[in-house]
């Protein structure tokens, strides 16, 4: 199955880009996405990441075909 | 002619509106790229009473996206230039001036005092400072962040609504500001206005508040999204119940064994913790410095450098201590991970 992952602040800096569609086997959380997802980017506080899926916060639902899953990290500046 | 025609004609607004706004009353807390469009518009919607709380004085590096302030402000104190020049922007509108950090033991009584919360600030702590003590006083806040060419912007605490930890439960370490990031002064422009205007539409009583949602804008790839966000009463409940979380981020320093001495302020972050970690913020210097071992060596240290070093100038020179060591690149180099 196609997921679309799009990517926020310093997430998306660490990734080098903004969105992309992953091709997924078997079943995954949100969760479990994130974690790969995350696994080799330079972030040092992955835990402070929030997931929504399909433009709705939630980080337990497992996936499915066509989802849209932002990773998104709290912003500080002002 | 009313100064607030051009408003007054909207259905939305209307006299009954324009009342509203006059008895209304807004703390801005934090007046810099974010409160400064935001206290702007609101001044001139004619809001009845605006707090303008800020600590921080005017840099010459403000000036490209701090709209409230000119050459001749640099050094001054945001919040009183502020005052001063909303007044001559709107004379009937009343401003408090706050020239001290919102703190765990000020934030919910100032904030009692007002009906909504404008977030202007540039860090973790005091956002959820900002959240905690809006849930005690029951209070809605408008919040706002930015990183680099990005911005999230809510609602929190309205009508019962999600709040800031229903998103983000904990703090984190990666206090990032825009010194460190940079940013094009459009972009704070952007959301504080939105800011403003989510303010107006809570006084008013009108329209769609941002509640419930987050607001994702990127300015560079001009692109918008909206996620849905839910209550997690266990959050609030937990607040409700025992007061306002601090969020003193902890980290820990390199050497254990050394004596450390932190000039900064108590509400700076993160806070080294150990046995031999002093905290003796600059102003407290000359009262405590008897806590300062004499006999050993200390390394002093702020957030960058700079204050420690004159630290270390007013200790040898005032108190004759001549076992002190600057930390050259302040806190984030002496942290431990």
């Amino acid at each position: 199955m196609k997921v679309t992952i799009k990517y926020f602040g310093l997430v998306a800096e660490a990734a080098e880009k903004s969105e992309e569609v992953l091709e997924l086997n078997g079943e995954l959380t949100a969760l479990e996405l994130k974690a790969q997802c995350l696994e080799s980017l330079a972030i040092a506080d992955k835990e402070s990441v929030q997931i929504a899926v399909n433009q709705n916060l939630n980080d337990t639902i497992t996936l499915k075909d066509g989802d849209e899953v932002a990773l998104l990290p709290p912003f500080a500046g002002g | 002619m009313s100064r607030y025609d051009r408003q007054i004609k909207l259905t939305e607004v209307g006299p009954e509106g324009q009342k509203r706004l006059r008895n209304a009353k807004v703390l801005i807390v934090g007046v810099g790229g974010l409160g400064s469009p935001a206290a702007m518009y609101l001044t001139g919607a004619g809001i009845g009473k605006i707090g303008l709380m800020d600590h921080d004085k005017v840099d010459m590096s403000n000036l490209h996206r701090q709209v409230l302030f000119q050459e001749s402000d640099v050094g001054r104190s945001k919040a009183t230039v502020a005052k001063e020049r909303l007044e001559n922007q709107n004379s009937e509108v009343e401003f408090e001036v706050y020239q001290e950090p919102l703190t765990i033991e000020n934030a919910e009584n100032i904030i009692k005092q007002y009906d909504v919360v404008l977030d202007g600030t540039d860090n973790f702590e005091t956002k959820y400072l900002i959240n905690d003590a809006c849930i005690l006083a029951d209070k809605p806040w408008v919040f706002a962040s930015i990183y680099k060419n990005e911005g999230q912007l809510s609602v929190f605490n309205y009508e019962n609504g999600p709040t800031y930890r229903c998103v983000f439960p904990k703090s984190t370490r990666e206090n990032i500001s825009c010194e460190a990031t940079g940013v094009l002064g459009v972009l704070p422009g952007i959301l504080g206005t939105l800011q403003a205007a989510e303010v107006l539409k809570i006084n008013l009583g009108t329209g769609e508040v941002l509640s419930g949602k987050l607001k994702l804008i990127n300015m560079m790839q001009a692109s918008e999204q909206t996620i849905n966000i839910n209550k997690h009463s266990e959050e609030v409940e937990k607040i409700r119940k025992n007061g306002i979380a601090p969020v003193y981020i902890d980290c820990d320093l390199k050497n254990k064994e050394q004596w450390y001495l932190d000039v900064r302020e108590v509400f700076e972050q993160p806070k080294p913790k150990g046995k031999k970690v002093l905290s003796i913020p600059m102003g407290d210097l000359t009262l405590r410095y008897q806590e300062i071992p004499n006999n050993q060596e200390v390394f002093v240290f702020c957030q960058s450098g700079k204050r420690s070093k004159n630290a270390i100038e007013i200790l040898k020179n005032e108190f004759g201590f001549h076992n002190l060591k600057n930390v050259e690149g302040g806190i984030e180099t002496i942290i431990d991970g």
